[in-house]
């Protein structure tokens, strides 16, 4: 490429008015091959260009960060729900064996104290009676 | 679309993407987790994709508009972007010191233009897009990009020929 050619080029780089072709060519120029002293500043800058376009993004794109979590969560509000309605019912259940029992003690308590006074008399009416059979043994 | 569909689709600008979202973010981490959040997005919305037709000029876009609200929601939080890029990754070309100073200095360069200016730079020098697809990634007229380009090669022409020629940086 010829000197002129070029600082024609650069002269258009400069107003923006260069294609993509052209701007190749001017890189292309100053990136390879030997540059005429007066344009040297301009090696620095489409040196940086070059190697700046070598730059890659290294780690991997990951499309799916949120979705597992949520998954997760809905399993987990399953999973709750569940363990709430079994407990409930074991629960419920418990409760009513409880009354039960309750109840059952209170009511052999009663028992146990009518018999015990149902007891005392019965001994009362023996001893009445012993009275009794005494006296009709004497009076005959 | 399945996802092998959608990442053959985004696999070929991914890097462009990249790179222009560090152009903006200056910090690699930044860069990388700006990408992963835009194909996030795309992904998300991937029954739109067919309707588009330049899905990668639309992800330009999104890009630009992200990395936008990323530094807005950073200076309202108060907090400075720390430019950590330990190592960069252009060992293969840099085997002058002086060589590899001035390029680096042009990396100084666009870093201080204008965002217009910069993105535009990166858009046409680094990705070679051409002036109808930048105009629609940036939302501006195809002049307006080509002035604000001009704009911008001039500056670090400039700036380059004042160190050239005094030899500082």
């Amino acid at each position: 490429m010829e000197l002129a050619n070029i600082e024609k080029l650069v002269e258009k780089y400069l107003n923006a008015e260069t294609s993509l072709q052209e701007e190749a060519t001017l890189k292309n120029y100053f990136t390879e091959g030997t540059i005429a002293p007066h344009l040297q500043e301009y090696e620095s800058m489409f040196c940086y260009f070059t190697i700046s376009k070598q730059e890659t993004f290294t780690k991997t794109i990951q499309l799916e960060t949120k979705k597992p979590s949520g998954k997760n969560l809905k399993w987990l509000s399953v999973a709750a729900s569940f363990a709430l309605l079994v407990s409930v019912f074991i629960g419920s259940q418990e409760y009513e064996k409880y009354q039960q029992e309750k109840t059952f003690t209170q009511v052999s308590y009663a028992l146990n104290m009518l018999s015990l006074n149902l007891k005392k008399g019965e001994r009362a009416i023996q001893k009445v009676q012993t009275y009794e059979n005494t006296i009709n043994t004497i009076l005959k | 679309m399945k996802q092998s569909d959608f990442l053959k689709i985004v696999f070929p600008f991914k890097d462009k993407v990249f790179r222009f979202a560090k152009r903006l973010l200056v910090s690699s981490e930044e860069a990388e987790d700006a990408t992963q959040e835009l194909f996030l997005k795309l992904w998300k919305n991937k029954e739109k994709i067919a309707e588009y037709k330049n899905v990668e000029a639309f992800a330009m876009t999104m890009t630009k508009n992200y990395c936008y609200d990323r530094l807005k929601s950073k200076q309202a939080s108060n907090l400075t972007l720390i430019h950590s890029n330990y190592k960069e990754k252009d060992t293969s070309l840099d085997k002058k010191i002086e060589y590899r100073d001035s390029v680096n200095q042009v990396h100084r360069l666009i870093q201080n233009l204008p965002e217009q200016q910069k993105i535009i730079i990166q858009l046409r020098d680094i990705e070679q897009y051409d002036f109808d697809e930048i105009s629609k990634m940036v939302d501006m007229q195809p002049t307006a990009v080509r002035v604000a380009l001009s704009r911008a090669r001039k500056k670090i022409r400039q700036e380059l020929t004042k160190t050239h020629n005094y030899g500082v940086s």
